[in-house]
């Protein structure tokens, strides 16, 4: 495990016990990793080193397996997000309309690089696939807020109302 | 007694502008306007019409009102709702007449009136949250005769005889696939729905699942019928939240009404279906890696044989659809074999759904009859490039698939008419590009795509993919040679007659197609260093025209202190120095820097 997060494990017992009952609940299914492992995402928003240690002694699948699959798939972190989630729709439809302009604004402003987060934990950027909002492209979403038909320089007002 | 109903948009596209606070402001409207009982809201799928969202549609009249806001419903509701007379200035303008100022329906906009709806036909009509309303509209009547009326043949019979190929993508005729799922000997079978609709700027399948999951179910039920299967998944997007919601409510709702579960309709036939989500892995959508991430491993995809339909699921014989092909099923078994052939071309049958994006007017979802020319999509439909720019080409398939030039706008969209000028129906994405557009920087675009999602697994598609990227990024850098391009070409033949599964087979047709039709702008990059669409940022030039008061600002702003001049002067960049940042442009207040 090279990649090993740095960041210290901050779960609570009460996540601890959530993330228990839930693999309690999927344990007797087949394939039952991939929802085990987005259901403890959901519970501690990546996927902590010792929350994979937990899921594999209860599944008695081998750490290996386990990192396997957790790194496989583009939805699945093994580091923290920040507390504002940015994404910008790298879809055709909105990199036909300038989307890569808009990333690098992005990481121009933040000095942030595509799958990094800000040292004080506030911004975490991603390139995200298609998200589906072809009509509004391109496209940029902060956490659950979507801006859409976006121009270069509406990017800096934008990140300003979370900066404070 | 309900005397009018509002239609709300609550597909992806809408919800992301904000349909959720339209529904709500309407409903306090209604409610302090008293008229709650009178009046109902229903949020339904898709309308198609994305680039007008918000949406909303006000029945009986038919008043279809476009881009709304929350502060447009006070007006809308005293004046249409409470007083009868319906608010033009909002309705989308193409439903007024300019002249006469009638609004007319919107099946007679440019947009629909060329389109045939049958596996959109519930979306933007019913609301998919409710059962009843799908019922209402002939749901489950195709299952129910099926169990009750049919053989498990004559099931086979009628989807063969309608000519359907499978939607997904790789056209493979769907009556022929059931047939050869239903001959497999096995004890336990399961039918797959894949919903892991990865290309980017295609949601087709997302919009059927919003709008009308029911007919999924259905069809599923249908299926697993015909080939003797109990047991139904459907693999779908994790990044589709909505579809996800939409589907397990469908899904519990059948069950309450035992359209799933056992012994549906009294027949005896048992059959469930679950709801396995994908987690971002675009190689999911082969159907082998689909079965693979299902079992819970890395979603890598192996040789066939054996095939899914004697391996699958759990290594269970299953048979997979695309989501647009189940959506087929149920209106193909009510209205019969020969009407949907009737619909088409003499070798694709029926209708195809597509995504338009990119640079033009209308984006949306369209549904128009196979064989419908281009130009009847992209100009009637579609309504032409917007800004007055000129149309360069249309992608179509994504990383898998082609671009079609200006050229060949007359091409007829189905198969085979595509296959044979080097694109593909493909899912249905179709994005519009003008002569802004790269075609190599769309080329580089979808190879970091498939670099990415390249699953690693077999050497061809690893390394070949990378290195293939590698010579487009000398292009577009401006420090490649003939040779390159040379070599560039036999590397993509490599690749694809290879790699073991679709996603590498097909990953260089983006590269072939803009070299088969756009060669001189890959030979423009070379030779010449220049980017004819002024693009590629390293190719660019960036140039100070005479609108320049000489304010000294871009001088100042500059990193590399590229730019010379003195002040009220005209200033000049040194394109030796240079960076290509364009911190100069984005200073200017004058617009006097201009890229070449």
């Amino acid at each position: 495990m090279s990649k090993r997060c740095t960041i210290p494990f901050k779960g609570t017992k009460e996540q601890e016990a959530q993330l228990r009952a839930m693999i309690a609940d999927h344990k007797d299914q087949q394939g039952a990793l991939m929802p085990i492992l987005q259901g403890a995402q959901e519970i501690y928003g990546y996927l902590p080193y010792e929350v994979m240690t937990i899921i594999s002694q209860e599944l008695k699948i081998s750490m290996a397996d386990i990192y396997g699959v957790a790194t496989f798939y583009a939805q699945f972190s093994l580091v923290p997000k920040g507390e504002y989630k940015i994404g910008v729709c790298l879809g055709t439809a909105c990199y036909v309309k300038g989307a890569g302009d808009l990333i690098d604004k992005v990481k121009e402003i933040l000095n942030l690089e595509v799958g990094g987060c800000t040292p004080d934990g506030k911004f975490s950027l991603e390139a995200t696939r298609c998200i589906g909002a072809c009509g509004l492209a391109p496209v940029m979403t902060i956490n659950d807020d979507v801006y859409g038909r976006l121009t270069v320089d509406q990017i800096p007002g934008i990140l300003k109302k979370y900066m404070d | 007694m309900v005397r009018s109903h509002i239609l709300v948009c609550e597909g992806t596209g809408c919800t992301s502008s904000n349909a959720p606070a339209i529904v709500k402001a309407l409903n306090d409207e209604l409610a302090a306007n008293n008229l709650q009982d009178e009046v109902k809201v229903v949020t339904t799928g898709c309308f198609g019409l994305c680039a007008l969202g918000p949406i909303m549609i006000v029945y009986p009249e038919g008043a279809f009102y476009s881009r709304m806001t929350p502060e447009h419903i006070p007006e809308i509701v005293s004046e249409h709702i409470v007083k009868g007379r319906i608010v033009k200035k909002y309705l989308y303008e193409e439903t007024v007449d300019t002249e006469s100022g009638v609004t007319k329906s919107l099946n007679e906009t440019n947009f629909y009136a060329k389109q045939e709806r049958v596996a959109l036909r519930n979306c933007g009509v019913i609301n998919p949250e409710d059962i009843e309303e799908y019922i209402a509209v002939d749901g489950y009547a195709a299952l129910g005769k099926v169990l009750t009326e049919w053989k498990p043949e004559d099931v086979i019979k009628c989807i063969s005889d309608s000519g359907l190929k499978g939607r997904g993508g790789a056209g493979f005729p769907t009556g022929l696939k059931w047939s050869l799922a239903a001959k497999t000997v096995a004890d336990v079978k399961y039918v797959c729905c894949n919903a892991d609709e990865g290309d980017p700027g295609a949601f087709m399948d997302r919009s059927v699942l919003e709008g009308d999951p029911h007919a999924v179910l259905e069809a599923m039920a249908i299926a697993a019928y015909a080939v003797g299967a109990c047991r139904g998944f459907i693999y779908v997007r994790a990044e589709y939240p909505i579809a996800v919601h939409r589907l397990q409510i469908a899904i519990d709702q059948a069950r309450e009404y035992g359209l799933l579960g056992e012994n549906i309709f009294g027949t005896g036939f048992n059959f469930d279906v679950e709801l396995r989500l994908g987690a971002g892995a675009f190689v999911c959508g082969e159907e082998t890696a689909l079965m693979t991430s299902i079992g819970g491993n890395r979603g890598e995809p192996r040789p066939r044989p054996p095939f899914p339909s004697e391996k699958g699921i759990f290594d269970i014989p299953t048979m997979n659809n695309n989501v647009e092909t189940y959506a087929n099923i149920p209106q193909i078994i009510l209205k019969g074999a020969d009407w949907f052939a009737s619909m088409g071309t003499e070798n694709s049958k029926g209708t195809k759904v597509f995504a338009l994006g990119g640079k033009i007017k209308n984006t949306g979802l369209v549904e128009i009859p196979m064989g419908t020319t281009l130009r009847e999509i992209v100009e009637d439909i579609g309504g032409g490039v917007p800004d007055g720019k000129l149309f360069k080409a249309a992608q179509m398939g994504g990383p898998s698939g082609g671009c079609i030039p200006a050229s060949l706008i007359d091409t007829k969209v189905d198969y085979e008419s595509l296959a044979a000028v080097g694109a593909m129906v493909g899912s249905g994405g179709l994005i519009v590009m003008d002569e802004d557009n790269c075609m190599v920087d769309i080329a580089k675009f979808f190879l970091e795509f498939t670099v990415d999602e390249s699953c690693g697994k077999c050497t061809p598609c690893r390394i070949g993919t990378r290195r293939l990227l590698e010579y487009l990024e000398k292009i577009t850098d401006g420090k490649a040679t003939m040779q390159d391009l040379e070599d560039m070409e036999a590397l993509c033949y490599h690749i694809k007659s290879n790699s073991l599964c679709g996603l590498g087979q097909t990953a260089p047709n983006p590269v072939l197609s803009t070299l088969r039709y756009f060669r001189d702008e890959y030979i423009a990059h070379i030779e010449e260093k220049r980017c004819p669409a002024g693009v590629c940022k390293k190719l660019v030039q960036y140039v100070i025209t005479d609108k320049c008061i000489g304010c000294t600002k871009c001088a100042r702003n500059c990193p590399v202190n590229a730019i010379n001049g003195t002040v009220k002067q005209l200033h000049e960049i040194d394109q030796v120095k240079c960076i290509k940042c364009g911190a100069c442009v984005d200073g200017c207040k004058f617009g006097a820097i201009i890229k070449k």
